[in-house]
C-alpha cells in the first residue's frame, strides 16, 4: 500500500509537556482513500490530524504528503517558514469552529487562499470562488458577511475555502461536533459528495454512522495508540478490541445519513 | 475681590494661536511616531526570539514606568553628556513623548492582537499562509477594529502630554501662554483660556471616538 499511498505516517511520535498524545503511530492513506479517525477525546486523534499538516510540529517520526516528506527528532531540522507554508497550501483543513475570517464576505474568505498564497489574479480567484461556494450550494451567500449564516453553512464556506486552494488531501476536525443536530446533515453531504469525487481524506469525528457510510478504512485511537485499524464497515460491526467495543456501544452504528436540508 | 478681566488675552491672540498650532502639529507628529514605536514594540513582545522580546520588554517598562516629565529633561540635558548626542529642544522631547506613548500603545496593540482567537491564525497557516501574512491579512485587520478606542483615548492623552515641552522652552500654547501671563500679570485668565482651547479640541474628539466605538459595536 505505501507505494501508492497519499498520505504516509511513520513512528510519529508527539507530547505536551509530560503528556505523550501520540505513541509510535503509524498510518497510510491511499491516493482517493478516505480514513475516519474515532476515539475518545484525549486520545490523540485531532492531534494526529493536526500533524498531517503540521500544525503541530511532531517530537519524532515522519510524514510524507504526496512526494513532499518530513523527518522529526534527533538530528533533523525544523522545516522553515517558507516550507511549511509551500506545505501546507497542499492541504486543506476544515475546523471544529469554522474559524472563518469574520472581517471578510463569504466570497472573500474563500479568495483568501488563491489571491494571498497562490498570487492569482482577483478575478480568476473570484471565478474559481463563485465556482466553489455553488459546489457547496452558497452560490448565493458570496456577499454576506461570516456572522450572517448558519453554523452548517459557515462549515460549507469553510469547506469551499479549502477547496479552493486545490489540495491534494483534506483534513476534517471535528467537522460536524459544533453544529446544532439539524445542520450536520447538509455539512456531511458535501464530504460524501467529495468522497466519491475522488478525494483523498482524513476525517476526525463522531458520526460513526456516516463513518460506517463513507469512509474506507476506519483507526480507532485510544490514549495516543491506534488500538484498532480495518475496512470501515468490518471494524464497526464486528470490532475485535474490547475497547473498541465499549466505545462504539455509545453510539448507533447504522441507520440513515441525518437528512440533509436542501441549500439554503 | 478678584477681578476677572479675559478681555486683556485678545492682545495676546496671535502668541495663542502660534502655541496652539505647535500644539497640535506636535502631537500629530508625537502619535504617528508613538504608534510606529507602538507597532515595533507590540511585534517585539509578541517575537519567537527572546532577545527582541528582552528588549522590547525593557524599551515599555522603562518609558512606561518612569514619568514623562524627568524623560523629557532628561533627553534634552543628559544625552548630550552621556552620549555626545546634541538635540533641540523640539527633536529632544518629540522623542521622548513618542518613546512615551509608544510604550503604552505598544501595550494596546500586543493586547489586541493576541485578543484574536488562535483558530484565526490556525486557518490562515492552513491555507498555506506565512506568519507575517496571517499577520497582515487576517489577524491585524482584526485586532485594529479592537484597538481603536484605546489608542484614541491613548492618543488624546498625549495631546494633554505636549503642555509638558514647555519645560524645555518649545513654543506651544502652554509655553507661549506663560509668556503671556508673566507679561500681563493675568495668570488666572491665561491659564483658564488654555484649559477651555485644550478642552475645545478634544471634547468634539472624545463625541467622535464614541460614535465610532457604537459603530464598531454594530458590526460585530
Amino acid at each position: 500500500m505505501s507505494e501508492t499511498s497519499k498520505i504516509e505516517i511513520r513512528s510519529l511520535r508527539k507530547s505536551f509537556g509530560n503528556n505523550e498524545v501520540l505513541k509510535n503511530i503509524n498510518l497510510d492513506v491511499a491516493k482517493g482513500g478516505v480514513v475516519a479517525l474515532i476515539g475518545p477525546s484525549g486520545s490523540g486523534k485531532s492531534t494526529l490530524l493536526r500533524c498531517i499538516n503540521l500544525l503541530v510540529v511532531p517530537d519524532g517520526g515522519s510524514v510524507r504528503v504526496g512526494d513532499t516528506r518530513f523527518a522529526f527528532g534527533d538530528g533533523s531540522k525544523l522545516p522553515d517558514v517558507r516550507t511549511l507554508a509551500n506545505f501546507r497550501a497542499t492541504t486543506g483543513m476544515v475546523f471544529q469552529h469554522f474559524n472563518l475570517f469574520p472581517h471578510m464576505t463569504t466570497l472573500q474568505n474563500v479568495m483568501e487562499g488563491p489571491v494571498t498564497v497562490r498570487r492569482m489574479a482577483k478575478a480568476d480567484a473570484e471565478t474559481l470562488a463563485r465556482a466553489q461556494l455553488a459546489k457547496v450550494g452558497l452560490a448565493e451567500k458570496a456577499d454576506q458577511y461570516p456572522a450572517t449564516l448558519s453554523g452548517g453553512q459557515k462549515q460549507r464556506v469553510a469547506i469551499a475555502r479549502a477547496l479552493a486552494m486545490e489540495p491534494d488531501v483534506m483534513l476534517f476536525d471535528e467537522a460536524t461536533s459544533a453544529l446544532d443536530p439539524e445542520l450536520v446533515g447538509e455539512v456531511l453531504n458535501v464530504i460524501q459528495q467529495l468522497a466519491s469525487e475522488g478525494m483523498t481524506m482524513v476525517i476526525v469525528t463522531h458520526e460513526i454512522a456516516f463513518a460506517r457510510e463513507v469512509a474506507d478504512r476506519l483507526i480507532f485511537m485510544r490514549d495516543g495508540v491506534v488500538v484498532e485499524e480495518g475496512p470501515a464497515r468490518q471494524v464497526i460491526d464486528n470490532p475485535q478490541e474490547a475497547a473498541t467495543r465499549a466505545f462504539l456501544n455509545h453510539f448507533h452504528r447504522t441507520g440513515a445519513l441525518p437528512p440533509a436540508t436542501t441549500a439554503s | 475681590m478678584y477681578q476677572w478681566d479675559f478681555g486683556i488675552l485678545w492682545t495676546y491672540r496671535w502668541l495663542f494661536l502660534n502655541g496652539l498650532g505647535v500644539t497640535v502639529g506636535f502631537t500629530v507628529v508625537i502619535v504617528v511616531c508613538g504608534l510606529l514605536f507602538g507597532l515595533l514594540g507590540a511585534f517585539g513582545t509578541l517575537s519567537r526570539f527572546k532577545p527582541l522580546r528582552l528588549l522590547a520588554l525593557t524599551f515599555i517598562e522603562a518609558f512606561r514606568c518612569t514619568p514623562i516629565l524627568v524623560q523629557l529633561i532628561w533627553f534634552y540635558y543628559a544625552l548630550p553628556i552621556l552620549a555626545g548626542v546634541e538635540m533641540t529642544p523640539i527633536t529632544a522631547s518629540a522623542l521622548a513623548l513618542s518613546l512615551y506613548g509608544g510604550s503604552f500603545y505598544s501595550e494596546i496593540i500586543r493586547g489586541g492582537i493576541i485578543s484574536i482567537d488562535r483558530g484565526q491564525s490556525e486557518a490562515g497557516a492552513a491555507l498555506g499562509m506565512t506568519p507575517v501574512q496571517t499577520m497582515r491579512r487576517i489577524v491585524l485587520p482584526q485586532a485594529i477594529k479592537r484597538m481603536i478606542p484605546a489608542l484614541m483615548n491613548q492618543s488624546i492623552i498625549q495631546f494633554k502630554n505636549t503642555s509638558l515641552v514647555s519645560v524645555l522652552a518649545v513654543p506651544d500654547l502652554v509655553y507661549q501662554s506663560q509668556v503671556a501671563a508673566h507679561d500681563s500679570y493675568r495668570p488666572l485668565e491665561t491659564y483658564t483660556a488654555v484649559a477651555v482651547a485644550y478642552a475645545a479640541i478634544l471634547i468634539p474628539l472624545t463625541i467622535l471616538v464614541r460614535r465610532g466605538e457604537k459603530r464598531l459595536a454594530v458590526s460585530e
